[in-house]
């Protein structure tokens, strides 16, 4: 469980940091009246939307901690058999890679009232992330042939639940990119278009590390990395 | 003395209005409605619906334990299914989902000043993926096999096996699915409560003015959000297991002569990912208890809630300590027993921000100005219940303690006197408090009396000399006590009465849904601030609140949430919005 | 008012009830008893809080009730008096998390001089292995339980050859002698647990659990599953009967052995073996079985 105890304490930091700023030492029945010089008391200049995303990252983070730290304990036991990596999954990254590139260009362009580098980017960015859905299906059709069945091995289940989990979250984020790019060609009002290809392009962000975390994972370097910590440590 | 501004130099609302959702038709009014009170009483509504089936399951259950073999269609499958039932509806769908979906929808926006949830449309989703989850829990009652009998921890591998009811039937499946839905509804649902609390406050509404029911909910959510998580890996897991044959928690198994598929998973990861959810859960419950009853003492007591300020950080301390006692469910489940030290050590620790809790509410009472109303006795027997469950506790979170108590009867005495008793009388206080807020009338006063009297003296009854049959080495999850032997002729005379009283605690509750309904229409017509209360719910313009909550402006906050009987005030009580400074500009000796 | 009255007689009536009841532990029958005076202390700081804080609100009930023209007095916080319960609370925390950490390492640390005894837990009945003459136990595994071999245990291993195997039947234990009971399980979780040897400890399929204990009392004793394992759960009973040194080699000396119970020449025991089992395990399903039918 080491691995979300670690998620947490970056929560927990980042939770600690916000709290020093609200004066949780203050004494509230000394301070009547409007507190006029405490800008920032009632809540943060950044759009609503942005921070209820930001929790919402959190609590995916916080899904895939749980995973990773479960990989870990399960990956101890005797029965555990690497799986080979399709080559195929390095090729997928790249247009993840890409996909979050052009999101956000479309986001940049945004704030610049570009509005066609905007459909272009937001067109882009779909195209992509659909490509690499439809490239983690064939990397799981490929596994399938060779004989690494979902039941086989845990390593194997792991394998087809996490980046399942993960291409389930991608299709949720193909929802909103899909209403922001409609958006975009029916003329949405500037503001709008811009605060949704941001959201857009932080989620797509936070996928990618996502991505690139249960990746290292799933190819064994994070356990590979992690052993290194240890033997410095000891 | 910080800064005082005299009421007219301030600007009226500054705070940029949230746009809010104006429904259309009598559809997008009540049913599939945005309003965060709409969706409050939806959740309350169905949250009770199901609560009632938890509760007329654990008449059955007491009817079995209390006169064995007596009623025959008890089978001990039927029994597991009921207790299985009764954990999970208890803790999850009506714990959780009132205290956050129907507490946290209707106090948070009235309490911190604002119009409505700040994503009213995925709240409205919560709402409707709970009540699926509900829906699909109840189908299962239905399902062929009946509901799962795995108990509520659903420890693998029995679960999902052929010697627990619903096992290898519908019942274990879809117990995992409701459970994934009432996740992700709840999730829904969470994100909105915590960034409301971040972004809806209203101006003057700093976080230390916040009333300690919006801090308890609010650390409780952010618990939740992050607990959940937990539960959600461990179902989906399971689910995983169950139906495809994966071998996450699955070890290799005989089960009655035959070798099954799996091999070389661990139940035991399940337990950690469990409880990693499970703990928190508990806190879950707890912290809005704490915050509500909070609220309760001081504004009956007509004082301000003593240690404001250690109040709260003892809920965020409480909150974040509380993800790192998962283990203490685990001292017999054969982790390594090193980790016994480590959790133990931690889970009497979390002990000391929560007697300081305790202390603080009893201090409130002291030099107060006790109303004994039925909010406050409920607040009082709340604090009863929760000090003689919480010191069970004691009991139980050290480690060698635990060694001969775990799975007995004495756990099951201990966790419902403090997370069901406890925080279900304060639900029932907090109910008597803003029911008058939410009706614009007061439930009626004997049958609250009779209500309050009979849950309190006989959930007491049921469950102290409970621990006693623990004591004695009667294990928990038993179908018939009749073959143990160190069950006595006597426990089990005291076994009956159990049942007996829990019988008539039940038939309590009867009355208190028939109050409910009844004082709709015919209770005493309440006014706006029939407690003469300081939070902003109680100052909206209209009883019950408008859609949109507070008329034309939003209400601007002057001083925090507990300004009862100030000195040289006329009133013993001051609004959050009343301008003006009083007499307190020093501290007070 | 009546809340005040009903408040003092709550706490008077826990006492009471905790001092007058005979409802109380059964007469502890292994070396566990500082368990029994953890829990001693436990009960007395914990009564003593629970008395104190009940009573003082009591008090305040009373004495602050509202009356016409009283008015609360107004104590936003006084910070000595809260540090002050803070330091008094970690005390009394540390007063018992202190002896019972001490008893969980005492708990937790077997003596070498430990006989091993296995338990095999499997829906819905227990037996038990000791090792032979050899002193050791053979090593085991679920893959290999076969009627003939009801534990799996391992054939190849000679460590296992002399074991003693106890299939469904009552254990006997030597008083006096500390044994460790390795715990393991063939289906789902069970939890091997004698009320009166205070210990207990789930059983995992697939690994070995272990705890320990010295008996201190002959006669016999009900060991219970503690931990749900499944319809038969309630019906999972077994015995254990702690001997002189005499009688029990007596009865181990009736015992058989692994190797006899496998060796393929006498047949007779062997086709016993198995009948047993489905036997024992056919006793709780027909059990249920009427049980349902009720």
């Amino acid at each position: 469980m080491s691995v979300i105890l670690v998620f947490l304490a970056v929560i927990a930091g980042f939770a600690g940091w916000w709290l020093s700023h609200q004066r949780l030492m203050a004494k509230p029945w000394l301070e009547q009246g409007v507190i006029g010089d405490l800008v920032g008391m009632e809540g943060s200049a950044l759009p609503t939307a942005k921070i209820g995303l930001g929790v919402f990252l959190a609590v995916v983070g916080c899904l895939f901690a749980l995973f990773t730290s479960a990989y870990f304990m399960r990956m101890e036991l005797s029965d555990w058999q690497a799986l080979p990596i399709p080559r195929l999954l390095w090729f997928n990254t790249g247009v993840l890679v890409l996909s979050s590139i052009a999101l956000q260009c479309a986001s940049v362009a945004a704030r610049r009232g570009q509005i066609d580098t905007v459909r272009l980017g937001l067109a882009t960015a779909g195209l992509t992330a659909l490509a690499f859905l439809v490239g983690q299906l064939m990397a799981w059709r490929e596994l399938t042939e060779d004989g690494y069945l979902l039941a086989s091995n845990p390593a194997n289940s792991f394998f087809y639940l996490i980046t399942g989990l993960h291409g389930l979250h991608i299709v949720g984020g193909l929802v909103a990119l899909g209403r922001t790019t409609a958006g975009a060609w029916n003329g949405a009002r500037p503001e709008r278009l811009r605060l949704s290809v941001e959201l857009c392009a932080m989620y797509w962000h936070f996928l990618l590390f996502v991505w690139l975390a249960i990746f290292a994972l799933l190819a064994g370097w994070a356990a590979t990395f992690i052993d290194i910590c240890r033997q410095l440590l000891t | 003395m910080v800064d005082v501004t005299p009421a007219d130099a301030i600007p009226p609302a500054e705070v940029a209005e949230v746009e809010l959702y104006h429904p259309h038709s009598w559809w997008t009014k009540y049913v599939f409605s945005q309003d965060a009170k709409v969706i409050a009483i939806q959740y309350s509504a169905t949250a009770t619906a199901i609560g009632m089936v938890a509760l007329v399951l654990s008449w059955l259950m007491r009817l079995q334990l209390g006169f064995p073999g007596t009623f025959d269609f008890i089978t001990p499958e039927a029994y597991y299914q009921f207790i299985t039932m009764h954990g999970m509806i208890m803790v999850i769908y009506l714990l959780t989902a009132l205290f956050l979906g129907g507490f946290g929808n209707y106090l948070i926006p009235l309490m911190v000043g604002a119009r409505d949830m700040v994503f009213p449309y995925v709240n409205m989703l919560s709402y409707w993926i709970y009540l699926l989850a509900v829906l699909v829990l109840v189908a299962s009652f239905f399902a062929p096999g009946g509901p799962t009998g795995a108990g509520w921890t659903l420890y693998p591998p029995q679960a999902i096996m052929t010697g627990t009811p619903g096992g290898q039937d519908w019942g274990i499946i879809l117990m995992l699915v409701s459970l994934i839905l009432f996740i992700i509804g709840f999730t829904m649902g969470g994100l909105n409560y915590v960034v409301t609390v971040l972004q809806g406050r209203t101006r003057g509404m700093t976080l230390m003015r916040m009333p300690l029911t919006v801090w308890g909910i609010f650390t409780a959510t952010v618990m939740a959000l992050l607990a959940f998580p937990a539960l959600f890996v461990a179902c989906v897991m399971m689910l995983f297991d169950r139906a495809l044959g994966t071998s996450f928690f699955m070890p290799a198994i005989v089960e009655m002569g035959e070798q099954l598929q799996h091999g070389g998973g661990s139940p035991i990861l399940f337990q950690h990912l469990f409880w990693f959810f499970g703990h928190p859960e508990v806190y879950i419950v707890a912290l809005p208890a704490f915050g509500i009853v909070s609220d309760l003492i001081s504004t009956h007591a007509r004082k301000n809630i003593f240690g404001y300020r250690m109040m709260v950080w003892a809920i965020i301390g409480i909150g974040a300590l509380s993800f790192v006692v998962w283990a203490h469910h685990m001292y017999v489940s054969g982790m390594h027993p090193y980790f016994g030290f480590f959790f133990a050590t931690t889970t009497l620790i979390i002990a000391v921000p929560t007697a300081i809790k305790v202390y603080n509410w009893v201090l409130t009472l002291w030099r107060g100005d006790i109303h004994l109303t039925i909010p406050m006795l409920f607040a009082l027997a709340f604090i009863v219940t929760f000090v003689n469950g919480g010191l069970t506790g004691l009991f139980l979170g050290n480690v060698v303690v635990d060694v001969p108590l775990s799975d007995t009867m004495f756990v099951v005495a201990h966790f419902h006197m403090v997370m069901g008793v406890a925080p279900i009388i304060v639900i029932f206080g907090a109910i008597y408090h803003w029911y008058p807020k939410v009706t614009g009338r007061m439930l009626d006063e004997r049958l609250g009396q009779f209500h309050f009297w009979v849950t309190f003296l006989g959930a007491y009854l049921i469950f102290f000399p409970m621990h006693y049959i623990g004591l004695m080495g009667v294990p928990r999850r038993y179908h018939e006590l009749t073959d143990v032997t160190v069950m006595t002729e006597t426990a089990h005379h005291l076994n009956s009465f159990i049942s007996v009283m829990a019988l008539i605690v039940g038939f309590a509750q009867v009355v208190f849904l028939f109050n409910l309904i009844w004082s709709i229409r015919h209770g005493r017509e309440a006014g706006g601030n029939p407690w003469r209360a300081t939070t902003l719910e109680w100052q909206t313009p209209q009883t019950p609140p408008a859609h949109g909550n507070f008329g034309k402006e939003l209400p601007i906050v002057y001083r925090w949430a507990y300004d009862y009987s100030v000195p040289g005030a006329k009133e013993d009580f001051i609004p959050q919005n009343m301008p003006g400074t009083f007499g307190t500009s020093k501290e007070p000796a | 008012m009546a809340i005040a009255l009903v408040l003092v007689l709550i706490v008077v009536g826990s006492v009471l009830f905790h001092f007058l009841s005979p409802w109380w532990w059964t007469p502890i029958a292994s070396n566990w008893d500082y368990i029994d005076h953890t829990i001693v202390i436990t009960f007395w700081i914990t009564g003593v809080v629970f008395a104190a804080v009940v009573l003082f609100m009591a008090y305040c009930v009373f004495r602050f009730r509202h009356r016409e023209g009283n008015r609360a007095a107004y104590e936003p916080e006084s910070k000595r008096l809260e540090w002050w319960l803070t330091v008094v609370t970690a005390a009394g925390v540390t007063a018992l998390l202190v002896p019972g950490l001490f008893v969980w390492s005492q708990f937790v640390n077997v003596p070498r001089d430990a006989t091993e005894v296995e338990v095999v837990g499997q829906q819905w009945q227990w037996s038990f292995r000791l090792p032979g003459k050899d002193g050791k136990l053979g090593t085991s595994d679920t893959r290999d339980v076969t009627p003939e071999n009801p534990l799996g245990v391992i054939a190849s291993d000679p460590n296992g050859q002399d074991d003693v195997v106890v299939e469904a039947a009552d254990l006997h234990l030597p008083v006096g002698k500390p044994v460790k009971m390795l715990l393991r399980s063939i289906d789902v979780l069970h939890d091997f647990y004698v009320p009166e040897f205070r210990a207990k400890m789930d059983m995992i399929p697939g690994s070995v659990t272990y705890f320990w204990f010295t008996p201190t009392k002959t006669g016999s004793f009900q060991v219970l599953c503690a931990e749900l394992c499944g319809q038969g759960h309630p019906l999972m009973h077994g015995v254990v009967m702690v001997d002189t040194e005499q009688d029990y080699l007596a009865w181990l000396g009736e015992q058989q052995t692994f190797a006899q119970l496998s060796a393929p020449q006498q047949t007779g025991s062997a086709d016993q073996a198995p009948e047993k089992t489905i036997a024992s395990g056919l006793k709780v399903a027909a059990k249920l079985e009427t049980v349902g039918s009720r």
